[in-house]
């Protein structure tokens, strides 16, 4: 259960912040890396047309659900769970996509993207309030909330439609420059880094870790741990409303509909990514990498022309594979 | 002085602690009363909807749900949980489909889907109990492993064809004398196996020990992981019943039948007052839970369109899932 988790720490290593910390503490990470190149040289190598456009494309195929697991990746460190990611993405996405067609203009859609960015974290604090205030059990909560906004959604757009704005679009589709970084990698990669290393590097961060991992322990160092719990689901809130637009802007429409695998998908690259699912261990960039992994994997299966449906059963059969070898290494371990 | 100790003896069941333990002990009561209000409103707010009929269209339909909630209660009790079974009832009535043409039949059909997710069970039993993994992944990717699998049954039978068969669809949707359901001939001795199982025999101990402190059960010599890998087996097969079940009252054999029941299912065993931490609850709640949502999302349908549909049910999921927590909650 905790065992990819535990041969890597937090990405707060304090004093001990040498290069040898850094590499035994992202060890998951670094390895998840190492598979993500051999599968890339696999790709190249059961498709020669595979280019860099190819890998723009993947890129875009990605941002949403790449995301929605950094969305999950946050909750789950701080010990909670949530499953309504997939409706939030919907809504944020659906409401974006009919006030973009409702109101054109560069300009408005700058403020509609900052008020849909709102709105996901608004959706984020009732999750949070709720888990904190009734103290129902997280996976409950989020279960109960992922019907509310679905339901939402659909009262936003009976069917799917709408339009992206023009420059929200060019954000993740194509290649910067000489064709040489996909655009929706780097669109990622910033949107991450911009919200978790501030945040890890916080207080609030710290926090995160420390209730995620013990909770009493938390609070009876003065962790507050309420508030901890609260903001976490604010943050995820504010993340999946990004991959709400990001599917906006690569669809260029709004899906009341929230995507089925979208969860079960985030939760699964999360624990792929060196998240332990009891929480404390772990960062954002591992399940980010797990995500692109997953991608490749299934674009491999259509390249090699292998019915698409084995690529499913590729995605589950890696899942369980990796995390039973995991942790028989840590029973190893821990017997030695 | 003596006075005042007989008033308060004589009104201890006015306390609210009083009503609380009762609650807590029996937590049938404040189900039964939920439903019977659920019916109320319906007939006051929709006369004339209520009665036999419609009573057994209900229980028909709420028993495929109770059967998966009954996954999902054993599972919880352990403090697991299992996602596959919404894709392992899909696998289950869509492969019997497929043979109908076949020499076998559908006795052979059913045959192969029970074996199917009978493996499913035991490949996650195993992963769970002897690797470790947590249940909610595990099962998660062996949902993804079967519905991959299914796809791929479906392909190979596009030329074949399908079709329920005709005896699913009979116990699927008869009903006798339009009262009672023929499902009930399947789920009414899964009901009473399961609650005796809990109830009467050690593996239900275990269960209930295991979940509520793992440590602790090991210690006192219970080998967990036989108990989670018969577990999972169990919750597989359940499945793949409710999937037969499901496939019959809808005529439909599609891979992704069941989807829709996943979340639902959680939602039954969690309101029917098993604790998805593990170590408390019990099955008959789970099946008043899978009545509850089942009357209650058939009367959202009349009274409400879709949307409202979704976001009222969610809402009553957390009211009760709340109610229930403060009701139990260890002063």
């Amino acid at each position: 259960m905790t065992a990819p988790a535990a041969s890597i720490g937090r990405p707060r290593s304090g004093a001990a912040d040498t290069l040898g910390t850094w590499a035994r503490n992202s060890a998951w990470t670094l390895g998840l890396l190492g598979f993500l190149v051999v599968l890339l040289l696999f790709t190249k190598y059961v498709n020669h047309n595979y280019s860099l456009v190819s890998l723009a494309n993947t890129a875009t195929a990605v941002v949403p659900l790449g995301l929605a697991a950094v969305a999950q990746a946050v909750v789950v460190i701080s010990g909670g769970i949530d499953l309504s990611i997939s409706s939030q993405m919907a809504l944020t996405s659906c409401v974006a996509a009919t006030m973009m067609a409702a109101y054109p203009g560069d300009g408005t859609a700058l403020v509609i993207v900052i008020g849909v960015l709102l709105l996901g974290m608004v959706l984020g604090a009732v999750n949070g309030a709720l888990v904190v205030l009734t103290r129902v059990p997280d996976i409950v909560v989020t279960l109960a909330t992922y019907f509310v906004w679905a339901g939402f959604a659909l009262l936003v757009r009976a069917a799917p439609g709408g339009t992206a704005a023009k420059w929200l679009k060019d954000l993740v589709i194509g290649s910067l420059g000489v064709d040489v970084v996909p655009k929706a990698a780097v669109v990622l990669v910033v949107i991450v880094a911009v919200i978790w290393i501030p945040l890890s590097r916080s207080r609030l961060g710290l926090s995160l870790y420390a209730v995620g991992s013990d909770r009493l322990a938390a609070f009876r160092s003065g962790v507050a741990v309420n508030r901890t719990k609260f903001l976490s689901y604010v943050i995820t809130g504010l993340i999946a409303a990004f991959a709400g637009l990001s599917l906006t802007a690569s669809t260029g429409i709004g899906t009341p509909v929230p995507e089925p695998t979208y969860v079960l998908i985030s939760i699964g690259a999360v624990v792929l990514g060196g998240v332990s699912l009891a929480g404390g261990t772990g960062g954002v960039f591992g399940p980010l990498v797990a995500v692109v992994v997953l991608q490749l994997i299934r674009d491999d299966m259509t390249f090699m022309q292998v019915d698409s449906n084995y690529g499913l059963v590729a995605q589950g059969f890696i899942l369980i594979g990796v995390l039973m070898a995991g942790s028989l290494i840590q029973m190893r371990r821990s017997r030695a | 002085m003596t006075a005042a100790t007989g008033t308060v003896s004589e009104r201890r069941w006015l306390r609210p602690a009083a009503w609380r333990n009762l609650l807590r002990d029996y937590p049938l009561i404040p189900l039964a009363i939920l439903l019977l209000l659920l019916i109320v409103v319906i007939q006051l707010t929709q006369p004339g909807t209520v009665n036999a009929g419609w009573a057994a269209v209900n229980v028909r339909q709420a028993t495929v749900l109770a059967i998966l909630a009954g996954c999902q209660t054993l599972t919880m009790l352990t403090g697991g949980i299992d996602l596959s079974v919404a894709y392992i009832a899909s696998m289950s009535g869509f492969v019997t489909a497929t043979f109908v043409h076949q020499p076998g039949g559908w006795v052979l059909g059913v045959a192969v889907a029970l074996a199917a997710a009978a493996l499913a069970g035991l490949v996650s039993g195993i992963g769970i109990g002897v690797f470790r993994v947590h249940p909610l992944i595990m099962t998660l990717g062996m949902g993804l492993i079967v519905f991959g699998f299914s796809n791929v049954w479906q392909l190979q039978n596009v030329q074949t064809g399908s079709g329920v068969p005709v005896e699913l669809r009979t116990v699927g949707t008869g009903m006798a004398g339009d009262l009672v359901p023929y499902n009930l001939v399947v789920f009414v001795p899964i009901a009473i196996m399961l609650v005796l199982l809990l109830r009467r025999t050690g593996f239900g101990r275990m269960l209930y020990a295991i979940g509520d402190n793992p440590v602790a059960a090991r210690l006192s010599g219970v080998r967990s992981w036989q108990v989670v890998v018969v577990l999972y087996v169990i919750s597989a097969l359940l499945a793949a019943v409710a999937g037969l079940l499901q496939s019959g009252l809808s005529n439909i054999a599609s891979v992704s039948l069941v989807v829709p029941y996943l979340l639902p299912s959680v939602a039954a065993a969690v309101i029917g007052g098993t604790s998805i931490v593990g170590g408390r609850g019990g099955y008959s709640g789970s099946i008043l839970g899978a009545l509850i949502l089942t009357v209650l999302a058939g009367f959202l349908s009349i009274i409400l369109p879709e949307p409202w549909r979704q976001i009222v049910f969610g809402s009553i999921v957390v009211l009760v899932a709340a109610a229930y927590t403060r009701v139990t909650a260890q002063s």
